[in-house]
């Protein structure tokens, strides 16, 4: 038994402060001045108790890409990073798209004893936009949601069957929306940034009409969809539009999309170089009224890890991505917390509640009786972005030497307490 | 000039530029007298083109071995690159070699930079991508001082591809800081957006930019660099924004004409133009050799690095 005394509990719908009694992996009791005989007590005075963070979108690599990162690497560098459960992308080589793949990540996470690996299946066979995936089998693998992240589904009809046919087994359809045709070979954000530093530019629309397309074609079908990493002011739009209409659409953000414009690609830093792209200013404000408004439901790492020899290289021979499961937590705090655009409440939605609710995991709440998947973070202490000491085979941050506010002091998944 | 490298007009000052365009006007008689100079001699100078080239290559081969430099060429098709090297191998290769200075061109905005991070050698930017082709701003900025004796005051119209040319972006650069003002000038397909930042005026309509214009430089239509449908023919593209006779005698009294080259005759110039006598393309050639000159001397015997 471990008791965490006087810990500021954080939950989706209120803050206060309890002693909180974890017995073998279940959070046992919730109250004042609890007393255990045996129990291994943590002062918890000052601390932020919150559930577990559980990140939608990342990217594990395996199999097939392990140089950029691994199961176990990718889920220890979640751990470090305050997340209990990840869900990983299914664009690995191969694709994650048949049933044995999805139950090979679930044997490879629970034999890794990190964070929980949750994955995603593709939503069609080689992510090659044709042939529809067997949502059936790999749900009942383990899979939490299918998407052809990384490769969009360009083809609206097979979209809409997608979705239709997602919807038989209420199977979470994860969009990474974007028009291939709009944003082929660009690198960066359309505008004065892409024009000054002489980078073919992704106009804006690339992501918003496709998000249009797709919130449309979810309208249509009444099925569930999730747009993943949204960056532009128009995509919120569609999307608060949307869900003023009923459409079952959610959507998430990413860290880089609130605490970054593309002034970062102007030093060709290719750790800056992410799909979708770092975006303008009035984006960012767009993204963080979004945040603010309910709008985004999730705060998503879009963790994308590469070898270091990959990523330096010419800007245009980088591949896309920032590594982000070590820094999220810490980035969303100071950026959206400290800086008063939401309350901590919101940011529990944000990075816990909403991911367990919209993939149907348990968790997302500390209250007796559910599994102790719990993080304990100290809110008041400063640390300065190391990448080089990230667990996450991936050093490729952008957000490398920042400094920011509230690091994670104890992870418990299940009850354990992980080496952070 | 205490810099090691020269990768665009973005990073260069004012004073550094004038620097750069007083020491090539005086290497002008050296090129005019056929004459050598051993300023360079014992350096070891290295061409490193990713992209076809012919004017620029030569012309720094030229600049490096008037000044008594000894050059080397590297061709990327030719060279180990084809066999997968980095940039940034390639660039320790040759400082290994005991090169001092890399000029290097390369399809990849930002690439000169790259290698500049990873290599002793002075790196000098021979174009990259759309980004900045700078020895041709300065060779334009020096071609333009030696016409009119001044910069400031003059309307420079820039026509033609502007999106994919780093030859307008250093030249809007150069021109604007030197006191130019700079009209940029083309159907919105090929108007970079945000191009205004560069401080220049944009005008879809080329007959309204060259009113009191002094220098009209018509850019070809990269079309190496295009991969969607910017223009629906060549014909069309000619008829509204290829500069013709008539565009000169509505410009300024003293209008010359200027072309980075190669010229397409037929698209953005006509023949007549290009063989007029206000044209300065041949100017700008010897002007080419001078100002790379200078950029080099600068480097190699500046102060301290």
């Amino acid at each position: 038994m471990i008791l965490l005394k006087n810990a500021t509990v954080v939950n989706h719908d209120g803050i206060k402060k309890y002693d909180v009694l974890i017995d073998g992996d279940i959070i046992s009791k919730l109250g004042e001045n609890l007393d255990a005989l045996g129990a291994e007590t943590i002062d918890c005075e000052g601390k932020l108790l919150f559930p577990g963070f559980i990140d939608m979108h990342c990217h594990l690599r395996e199999p097939g890409q392990t140089h950029k990162e691994d199961i176990a690497s990718g889920t220890a560098a979640a751990v470090s990073g305050g997340y209990t459960a990840v869900c990983c992308m299914p664009n690995t080589t191969p694709p994650i798209d048949n049933a044995a793949l999805v139950k090979y990540v679930r044997e490879r996470s629970a034999a890794c004893g990190n964070a929980e690996a949750y994955p995603i299946g593709a939503i069609t066979v080689g992510q090659g936009g044709k042939t529809l995936c067997e949502f059936g089998a790999m749900k009942a693998a383990g899979a939490v949601a299918v998407s052809d992240d990384g490769l969009p589904v360009g083809d609206g009809a097979v979209m809409l069957n997608a979705l239709r046919y997602a919807k038989t087994f209420d199977m979470l359809v994860i969009s990474h929306s974007e028009d291939k045709s709009l944003s082929a070979g660009g690198v960066v954000n359309e505008g004065e940034n892409a024009t000054a530093a002489g980078l073919r530019g992704i106009p804006s629309a690339a992501e918003s009409a496709a998000v249009a397309r797709d919130v449309l074609l979810a309208e249509q079908t009444g099925a569930r969809i999730h747009i993943a990493h949204v960056s532009t002011a128009n995509s919120i739009d569609i999307i608060r539009a949307a869900k003023k209409r009923g459409v079952k659409v959610t959507c998430e953000t990413c860290p880089h999309y609130f605490s970054a414009t593309d002034d970062e690609i102007l030093s060709y830093n290719t750790n800056a170089k992410i799909n979708p792209p770092l975006r303008s200013q009035s984006d960012v404000d767009a993204v963080i009224e979004g945040l603010a408004d309910g709008t985004i439901d999730v705060i998503a790492t879009d963790h994308a890890p590469h070898g270091a020899d990959e990523k330096n290289k010419e800007f245009d021979y980088a591949p896309f991505g920032t590594v982000g499961l070590e820094t999220a937590f810490s980035l969303a705090y100071t950026e959206l917390v400290r800086n008063e655009k939401i309350e901590l409440t919101e940011l529990c939605k944000l990075m816990s509640y909403n991911p367990a609710k919209i993939l149907g995991l348990d968790g997302g709440v500390i209250r007796a009786g559910v599994r102790a998947d719990i993080t304990l973070v100290n809110p008041d202490d400063e640390l300065t972005v190391d990448a080089s000491l990230f667990r996450s085979k991936g050093k490729n941050s952008l957000f490398d030497g920042w400094r920011l506010m509230g690091r994670i002091e104890k992870v418990f998944v299940g009850g354990e307490e992980k080496i952070i | 000039m205490k810099r090691k490298d020269i990768l665009g007009i973005k990073d260069l000052s004012k004073s550094e530029i004038t620097e750069i365009l007083q020491t090539a006007n005086g290497f002008r008689s050296v090129i005019d007298g056929k004459e050598r100079r051993t300023h360079l001699s014992g350096k070891n100078v290295a061409t490193l083109f990713y992209e076809n080239s012919t004017r620029t290559r030569n012309s720094f081969d030229i600049a490096a071995k008037t000044l008594g430099a000894s050059t080397t060429g590297i061709t990327a098709s030719t060279s180990s690159v084809q066999k997968g090297e980095s940039l940034i191998d390639t660039g320790k290769t040759l400082d290994s070699l005991g090169i001092d200075a890399i000029v290097i061109r390369h399809p990849v905005g930002g690439a000169p930079r790259l290698l500049a991070d990873n290599v002793k050698a002075s790196v000098i930017n021979a174009g990259d991508g759309m980004n900045e082709h700078p020895s041709q701003a300065l060779l334009d900025a020096l071609t333009a001082q030696r016409h009119f004796g001044d910069l400031s005051g003059l309307k420079l119209v820039i026509v033609g591809d502007i999106k994919h040319s780093r030859v307008a972006r250093s030249d809007a650069l150069v021109f604007t800081r030197l006191g130019a003002s700079v009209t940029v000038c083309g159907p919105y397909t090929l108007i970079p957006d945000g191009i205004e930042s560069f401080g220049v005026t944009v005008d879809t309509d080329l007959e309204n930019a060259v009113a009191g214009a002094n220098i009209i430089m018509p850019l070809r239509l990269q079309t190496e660099r295009m991969n969607q449908a910017y223009i629906p023919s060549v014909e069309e593209f000619h008829m509204y924004y290829g500069v013709g006779l008539k565009h000169l005698a509505m410009a300024a009294d003293d209008a010359v004409v200027m072309h980075p080259a190669p010229i397409n005759r037929g698209a953005e110039i006509s023949g007549d133009v290009a063989d007029c006598d206000r044209s300065l393309i041949q100017e700008q050639v010897k002007n080419g050799v001078a100002v790379r000159m200078a950029m080099l001397y600068l480097l190699l015997q500046g102060g301290a690095k």
